[in-house]
This record gives C-alpha cells, sequence and structure tokens, in this order.
C-alpha cells in the first residue's frame, strides 16, 4: 500500500492508513481533540490524494481494528458477501466514488455493490466527496422498512414526534404529541426520551403511547428510548412496544460503555421479535452520532467519521425500521460549528444510506456550540433533497427535557410544501381522514392540537 | 360639619382623585408610545378556533413545552420565533457565568480546579476538565476525610446558574436524606471547571464508597438552570459510563431539587447494599 505522496514538489509521508483516513477528514474539533488531525489545509488534501488512489482491497487487507481484536469489526466483516467483494475489490476508492455518481448507476447497482464493502470504504469514499457529491449518490438510494407501517418511500419524509417532558408526565408527554399529530408529524414514530430510566416508568409510558395509537386508530409505532436492558425489563413486564431502541459505538469498547455488546443486542432481539407488539419485520431504533467513541476512550486513535460508520456496519445486523444520526447532540468539543454540523449530517446520511440503512437525522445543536436555528433550517433542506427518510420534530425546535434543539412540527411541514414531499403513504391518508392533510397540503384546522381531546 | 362641609370635601377629594388618576394615565400613555413591555403572557399567541377552545390551556398547563403556537402558513408566527430567539440568546449568554465565592461559603465548599484553564479550552477539551490540578489534588488531600461511605461533591459544569438556581434547595435536601438512610458523609467541596468523570479522579484521590456528584447541565431554553446528580459506586480510573446513575433535569420546572435531594440518599443505599451502580444497579 502507497502511503507517500509528493504533490508539485513536495512530499507528504504517512504511517498508515488509519492516519490517512483521519487527516483526509474536513475539519473537525473532535479529530483535533483526538490528536489526529491534519496538521494543515494542505496536508489534509494530500491525504485526500492518497486516500483516492488507494484500491478497496488496500482498505480490507489494512483494517484499522482487527477484526480478533473487535467484536464490531468481526460484524462487519461478517457481512462481507466475498463473490461481490472480489468484483469490485481493485477499484481505487476514486473510482468509487465516481462509480456512485455516474447517471447510469441507481438504486439497484448500488444495492448490489454495497454487499461488497465494508464500513471504513464506505467511510473512506465519504471522505473524498463534497457536500454536494454525499447529497446527489445519497438521493440516489432508497431504502424502504416496514413496522406497523412503511416508510422511506421516494418523495416521502416522515418524522418522529419527539414529545419529551422534563419530569415524564403522561399527560405533558401526551400534548405534545397532540401538537405533532396536528402539523403532521410522527409516522416515523411517536419516540419518547424518558428521564426515568426505570422499568416501571418505561412501562407506563409504553402503555400510554400504545392507547393512544390504537384509540386514534395512527399508523404509526411507539418507542420509549430507555436503555435497552429498561426496555427489555418492562416488556417482560407487560410493556407494549412496537420498537426497542438503542444507542451504538462504532466499537467493542464503546458499546461496552454503552453498557451493550452484540450478545446482549441478539438476547434484546430475540425478545421484541418475540413479545414486540409490532407487525414487523423491521422492530430496531438505532440512534448514533459522531463522536461517542473518542468521547468514551474508545476510539483506538480512528477517526471520529470511519467510527460512525462502522455503527452502520453494526446496526444492519440487526435490520432497523430506522436508523437516527443524532448529529449536533454531541457539543463542540466533536463539531465545533454550524459549518462542521451540516457536514456531519450530509456524511452520516449518505454513509449510512450506502449501508442500505433506512436513515434520519436529527437536525440539532446546543447551546454552547456555534451554531442558532437558521443553520438547522439550512442543514434540513439539504437532507430533504439527499432524500432522509425521516427527521426529528420538537414543539418549536426546544426539547425540553434533553435541553438541546432540534427542528420543530412547522419546519417539517414546511419541507414536503416546500420540496413537494409527502407523509408516509398510511399516515398520510390519516391524516387525509383526520381532515388535517388535503392533497398534500396542511389544511386550515391544523395545528389545532385540541383535535385529539 | 354640615351637609354641604361634607358635600365640599368629598367634591375635593374626588377632583383630586381624577386629577391624580389622568395624570396616572397619560404617564402611562407616555410610557407606552415609547418603549414596548413583554411580561410572559405577551408572547402567548392563540389558535383560532380550536376544536376546544378551553383545551388549549388544559394543554399547555402540563408541559413547558411549546405548544399551541400556531402558524402562518407553515411557518411559526413572528412573536414565537423571536421569543425563541431570545431564549437562545440567555442560554448562549449563562455558558460563560460563574458561581458566585458567597453561596459556596453558604454549605462550607472549598473550591478546587481541573485543569480547564479558561472557557473556550473547557469546551473544546473535555478531557482537561476530568482531572484536577497537583495543587488541587493536594487540597483534597490536605483538607478532606479519607475512605468516607459518601462524598459530595459541586460542580459549574455547562451552567454555572445551575448551581445557583438549585444548590440552596437540593444540598440540605440530600443533607436529610443521607440520615434518613443511615450514611455518612466525608468532606464536601466544589470543583471549577468539572465534566462528570472528573468523579474517577476524585474516587482515586480519596476512594469514597460512593460518590455523588451535583452538576450544571448544559442550558436549555426552558431551562438554562438544570442539574444532574451523577452517582457512582467506588468512582475509580477506567469507570464506564454505563456505571454511573444519573438524576438528570433537576430545576423547578423538572425534577425538583428538594425531591432530587431527598431521592439521592434512597440511590445510594441502594448502591452500597448492592454493592453496584449504573445499569447494574436495581432501583
Amino acid at each position: 500500500m502507497k502511503t507517500t505522496i509528493t504533490l508539485m514538489g513536495k512530499t507528504y509521508q504517512f504511517k498508515s492508513l488509519k492516519e490517512i483516513m483521519a487527516k483526509a477528514n474536513e475539519e473537525k474539533s473532535g479529530d483535533q481533540l483526538a490528536g489526529i488531525h491534519a496538521q494543515d489545509a494542505q496536508e489534509r488534501i494530500a491525504a485526500r490524494h492518497v486516500l483516492s488512489e488507494l484500491t478497496l482491497a488496500d482498505i480490507r487487507n489494512n483494517p484499522l481494528l482487527p477484526p480478533e481484536e473487535d467484536e464490531v469489526s468481526r460484524v462487519i466483516e461478517e457481512g462481507v458477501n466475498e463473490k461481490i467483494y472480489a468484483s469490485i475489490r481493485n477499484w481505487t476508492v476514486a473510482e468509487l466514488r465516481e462509480y456512485l455518481l455516474s447517471p447510469n448507476v441507481t438504486n439497484n447497482e448500488i444495492a448490489h455493490i454495497r454487499r461488497g464493502l465494508t464500513s471504513e470504504m464506505i467511510a473512506a469514499v465519504t471522505k473524498i466527496m463534497t457536500n454536494l457529491d454525499l447529497i446527489q449518490a445519497a438521493s440516489k438510494i432508497t431504502v424502504e422498512t416496514r413496522c406497523n407501517t412503511t416508510i422511506g418511500q421516494k418523495g416521502r419524509l416522515a418524522g418522529r414526534a419527539q414529545p419529551n417532558h422534563p419530569n415524564d408526565n403522561l399527560q405533558g408527554i401526551k400534548a405534545a404529541i397532540f401538537e405533532a399529530l396536528s402539523y403532521g408529524v410522527g409516522d416515523a414514530v411517536i419516540g419518547i426520551n424518558p428521564v426515568i430510566d426505570t422499568a416501571d416508568s418505561v412501562k407506563a409510558i409504553l402503555n400510554m403511547t400504545k392507547e393512544l395509537i390504537e384509540k386514534w386508530n395512527i399508523p404509526t409505532q411507539n418507542c420509549v428510548l430507555a436503555h435497552v436492558t429498561t426496555q427489555m425489563r418492562a416488556i417482560k413486564q407487560g410493556g407494549a412496544a412496537d420498537l426497542l431502541f438503542q444507542s451504538l459505538a462504532g466499537t467493542e469498547l464503546g458499546n461496552k460503555a454503552f453498557g451493550i455488546s452484540v450478545e446482549l443486542l441478539d438476547e434484546a432481539n430475540e425478545l421484541i421479535l418475540k413479545e414486540g407488539t409490532a407487525a414487523g419485520p423491521n422492530v430496531w431504533y438505532f440512534e448514533t452520532g459522531q463522536g461517542s467513541e473518542l468521547s468514551a476512550d474508545a476510539h483506538h486513535g480512528i477517526d471520529q467519521l470511519t467510527l460512525e460508520a462502522r455503527c452502520y456496519g453494526l446496526a444492519k445486523r440487526y435490520k432497523p425500521f430506522i436508523v437516527n444520526t443524532v448529529v449536533g447532540f454531541i457539543g463542540p468539543e466533536y463539531l465545533y460549528n454550524s459549518k462542521q454540523v451540516i457536514r456531519a449530517g450530509l456524511e452520516d446520511h449518505f454513509m449510512g444510506k450506502l449501508h442500505g440503512l433506512p436513515m434520519g437525522v436529527d437536525v440539532c445543536y446546543t447551546n454552547h456550540m456555534k451554531a442558532d436555528q437558521n443553520d438547522m433550517e439550512n442543514l434540513a433542506v439539504l437532507l430533504a433533497a439527499a432524500g432522509v427518510n425521516f427527521l426529528i420534530g420538537v414543539a418549536m425546535a426546544d426539547d425540553c427535557m434533553l435541553n438541546y434543539q432540534s427542528l420543530s412540527f412547522h419546519d417539517i411541514a414546511t419541507l414536503r410544501e416546500l420540496l413537494h414531499m409527502r407523509p408516509a403513504p398510511e399516515f398520510e391518508r390519516w391524516l387525509e381522514k383526520m381532515g388535517i392533510m388535503e392533497n398534500g397540503r396542511l389544511t386550515s384546522i391544523a395545528g389545532d392540537p385540541t383535535l385529539f381531546l | 360639619m354640615n351637609q354641604a362641609d361634607i358635600q365640599q370635601i368629598v367634591e375635593k377629594v374626588m377632583m383630586e382623585l381624577q386629577t391624580r388618576i389622568s395624570q396616572q394615565s397619560e404617564d402611562k400613555i407616555d410610557k407606552d408610545e415609547k418603549s414596548f413591555h413583554y411580561t410572559a403572557v405577551d408572547w402567548l399567541t392563540h389558535v383560532p378556533n380550536p376544536k376546544f377552545p378551553e383545551g388549549i390551556d388544559e394543554l399547555r398547563k402540563v408541559t413547558p413545552a411549546r405548544i399551541g403556537v400556531w402558524r402562518t402558513g407553515t411557518r411559526p408566527l413572528t412573536k414565537t420565533i423571536l421569543k425563541l430567539q431570545l431564549d437562545h440568546a440567555a442560554a448562549v449568554d449563562a455558558v460563560s457565568g460563574e458561581v458566585l465565592d458567597s453561596l459556596l461559603k453558604e454549605f462550607n465548599l472549598f473550591t478546587v480546579e481541573t485543569c480547564y484553564e479558561n472557557k473556550e479550552v473547557y469546551l473544546k477539551r473535555p478531557d482537561k476538565g476530568r482531572v484536577l490540578t497537583e495543587e488541587a489534588v493536594k487540597t483534597i488531600q490536605e483538607r478532606c476525610v479519607k475512605k468516607p461511605q459518601v462524598q459530595i461533591v459541586v460542580s459549574d459544569g455547562l451552567s454555572a446558574s445551575a448551581i445557583e438556581a438549585n444548590l440552596r434547595d437540593i444540598y440540605p435536601a440530600l443533607l436529610d436524606s443521607l440520615e434518613v438512610n443511615g450514611l455518612t458523609q466525608g468532606t464536601p467541596f466544589f470543583v471549577k471547571g468539572g465534566r462528570v468523570a472528573c468523579m474517577d479522579h476524585i474516587g482515586e484521590i480519596l476512594q469514597p464508597e460512593v460518590l455523588v456528584l451535583l452538576i450544571g447541565e448544559r442550558p436549555g431554553l426552558v431551562s438554562a438552570n438544570s442539574m444532574s446528580a451523577y452517582m457512582c459506586y467506588r468512582p475509580r480510573k477506567g469507570t464506564v459510563e454505563s456505571e454511573r446513575t444519573v438524576i438528570s433535569n433537576i430545576h423547578s420546572g423538572g425534577t425538583h431539587p428538594v425531591e432530587a435531594g431527598a431521592y439521592i440518599g434512597t440511590v445510594l443505599r441502594k448502591m452500597i447494599d448492592q454493592k453496584a451502580s449504573g445499569v447494574r444497579l436495581e432501583l
């Protein structure tokens, strides 16, 4: 594997694929925090040149984290189709980029080659793609999944209703659900982040949302985003869960910090397939986000974009209904400002889609980041253009429990109108029946939460 | 005093009153012409024809979420947007605040620092907020009881105003709950520029059975004053996140600080009894 390059007479020498991968990234505070970033702008581009010339076989033959040492690496390796890999192993990363962007290559061709790609190859090509490259390539990929309802169809934009409450008050959660539904949001999932991580409390929220969904015949699914072990206890005690949730990391050590392992996820998978309330077959909801491995000191010197790709490699194993990158939640030490958040949002969405995952994005920021609501509106338009499966919706973008801002119900409604996108089909029919939507547009009664009293 | 005199006095008083009232209203008009006065109600917007008119208030009462705000087309109304921007501005400004020494004195908390240097480095380098300075280690060793059953630590974290707003409520309740649960504490102190994992370093220095860290959360819009209580059984270098138990969202509109303080003792008791914390702890 070549690791040295001379550009216009200046020579750049890299020690390893790990170093090339890290230095080829767009500037991110997280890579700087890890001390693996390019020393200057030209070194960054030099690394990118080298990376573009490497073959997919170079990447597979030089594992950043060997399968013997890490179970996420093993999951990714086991997922590779050797015949398809053999047919593309001599492609350079540049050739992969140009293949993805060529006009003859459609969803079908991409679905075929993805089986020969590892998460590291997907990370590599992402690093040499511009923002508009990421949008165009992702927009070719359609990933449809089904829980109680089907989402992800072309021209559809779903939303998660995120009706969190600062002390899990059931009436308060309900009130925010009513607001979401009245704006046509909630087709991806009605998902609550609980404050109290106990089985009793999680069960109470699960059963409240399930009753509400049944009462109004809403074509959607419920989920309470507690730790997976808490959800398992709640389900065993009679909690009605359509989806099982868990945050993922891209290394075994990172997952240990989350209190999970492949063994535990396998066990949870069996439980939800057996005791979950949804039709399926897709019954998982995963969340990811660049920087979580570094934050748990479980990154092995690997850059945060590559680690994020590895989360998707792990997620694939469980055929999830939805995967969501919580792109700006983690804070300024990983993504410092809006430029970095926007870039990461487009990278994550593209990488997830190239893995064949039903990607959504929590377009968000915290108050100690250099970003504001305008930046989120910008990213939301870019993602909708890229064909994102769903976006997170919060009442006026302000999550009064998690203390950060996302997109508002209004924003999701605006994106649909602006870009001529519709809610998920079954949910749209329900909205029409409720009189909230007509011909893809909100009616005069939309925005009235008392419709559900 | 006859009837006429009384009449005269009443008329005089009435005249004076009227003059005063008209002066007041002139003042008011004068003021209103020159400035706008926004109080909480002035940001309220209304759903024009709700299906259940009394329902909007009912729904708003049960959540601090911004609901029932209405729209123009698919966009929010102007006041709703401006209120969001105002609250964001306040939260941004709150990140840079500092806890007053006088408050820490009230609870006999002495101050030590992490290696955070300054606010900007603090934000970009959380690793520095997890390690105490050499001076801090020395001070703690000199002033604190070693191997206590419960070690209490307070830190500003990402919101100094969370400590300002909640410490007076949570701290006495916490001390009471330790007593109720038959627990004894060591020597409490304040860590400036702390991150959650500074618990591990403190654990190494003092080796408490359990440690509770009261720390400011990153500010949100509804609550720039939200605090978390992180608890860990035998914290030490290498403790992973899932080994910590947390009560988050402690503020007057979330989990009330008095309630949280009263609950912490129960959690710590269970940790000691089960010799575990985090996901392995059964609450």
